[in-house]
């Protein structure tokens, strides 16, 4: 756990100025640069179809990007997945069986989806990438502690939420492997809470919220929110199941757990939210053949 | 029909600034630790004799690192969305130049 407190606290009073800035520029350095390269590919494409050909393109920005990322200021991990090892072994068997059964039928969803909606494989690439870039994307919240959205939302919308639980078990396992966040031993129950529960509620709210009714907008935002929200509630409850209080039993250890996680999680939810309506706006102001394609636009109208 | 609702877009991104900025603001005494990092100190209140029984099989060696692979993760996505958001706009004005094929 040393690897993860900050190296230099004791700045005393003098430096609060510099310490909010620190902070602001770390929690917003992904967001910049996430901005930044939209940007880059955006002109990039439309030089590509004015005909005047980038070569070059390619290795000058991967080059500003390592330039860029190297410069950039250290940071603590933020984070929220269940920690590599701390999952009793039985636990973690028990949420790998529960999740894996999703993950086969998210692979069947997935393939399904490419063969009847070929032109539709551009948008499951968005939808990954942008749960890739959310999940990266550590946000500080008003505990005083940080935590990332997830990103499922978007995708369980497009394509239905078994699709998101294969693409946000990539995510998981990238994290896992090379970022010592989460674990392969909680990959299951991280599985479970992010990739099963998050996108499955996301996608059960929007079509309640639907059917009542409801603005499409905020359905969407409704959906990524409370999306994002339940995986921290079930990671609170998988917490609270392998780790009872002593006195209180399960439900005593799930109030202590979920007041760390869901608490944090809440203004991270309302973030996610309102992210993932900026990108749905996007998607809607750009009604191409194949956006038109998906599943959810045959049965919803484009509202913009 | 294609910008009308840019005041709502900015509104929602004002929002999303003051949602992530406003605990920087406002909180002052804390470090902003990740919430697993909590979840793991609550465990060991709460079960005090349980050991990890597993390490990550590969752990960023030191934040700079760290820092770098998480930034790597959001470049990497954010490289394929603006790719698709370069590609989409540019079917979309094709579309629209041959008179708006369909519908």
């Amino acid at each position: 756990m040393e690897r993860r407190q900050p190296d230099s606290r004791g700045w005393g009073g003098a430096a609060y100025g510099r310490w909010v800035i620190w902070h602001l520029f770390r929690a917003w350095k992904d967001a910049f640069y996430f901005v930044f390269s939209v940007n880059i590919f955006v002109k990039m494409y439309e030089r590509e179809v004015s005909g005047v050909k980038q070569s070059g393109f390619w290795l000058l920005l991967s080059l500003g990007l390592t330039v860029f990322f190297f410069t950039a200021s250290p940071q603590e991990a933020h984070a929220m997945h269940i920690m590599e090892g701390f999952l009793p072994l039985h636990w973690s068997l028990f949420w790998y069986a529960m999740f894996l059964p999703f993950f086969f039928l998210g692979l069947r969803s997935l393939a399904r989806v490419v063969r009847e909606h070929p032109d539709a494989k551009l948008f499951l690439g968005l939808a990954g990438a942008f749960a890739f870039v959310l999940s990266a994307l550590k946000m500080p919240s008003v505990t005083g502690s940080s935590s990332h959205p997830t990103g499922m939302g978007l995708g369980a919308l497009l394509f239905g939420p078994p699709a998101m639980t294969v693409l946000g078990s990539l995510v998981l396992l990238f994290q896992a492997l090379f970022l010592a966040h989460g674990g392969v031993t909680t990959l299951g129950a991280n599985g479970f809470s992010m990739a099963v529960a998050g996108p499955f509620v996301a996608y059960g709210f929007f079509h309640l919220i639907r059917k009542a009714g409801g603005n499409q907008k905020l359905a969407v935002f409704a959906a990524a929110a409370l999306g994002n929200l339940s995986t921290y509630v079930v990671t609170s409850f998988q917490l609270a199941l392998a780790f009872p209080d002593a006195t209180g039993g399960v439900m005593a250890a799930f109030l202590k757990f979920a007041g760390i996680f869901a608490v944090t999680q809440v203004p991270l939810a309302i973030s996610e939210g309102i992210l993932t309506v900026l990108v749905w706006n996007w998607l809607v102001a750009q009604p191409t053949r194949e956006l038109r394609t998906l599943p959810i636009f045959q049965r919803e109208a484009l509202e913009k | 029909m294609k910008r009308n609702g840019w005041k709502t877009n900015a509104a929602l991104v004002g929002l999303l600034v003051a949602l992530v900025a406003g605990p920087l603001w406002l909180i002052k005494s804390k470090d902003f630790s990740g919430a697993d990092a909590q979840a793991t100190e609550a465990i060991s209140q709460m079960a005090p004799d349980y050991r990890p029984w597993f390490e990550p099989l590969f752990a960023p060696p030191g934040s700079e690192v760290e820092s770098f692979l998480f930034a790597l993760q959001a470049g990497i996505g954010a490289a394929v969305i603006g790719y698709i958001a370069g590609l989409l706009r540019g079917r979309m004005e094709r579309e629209r130049t041959r008179g708006g094929s369909d519908q």
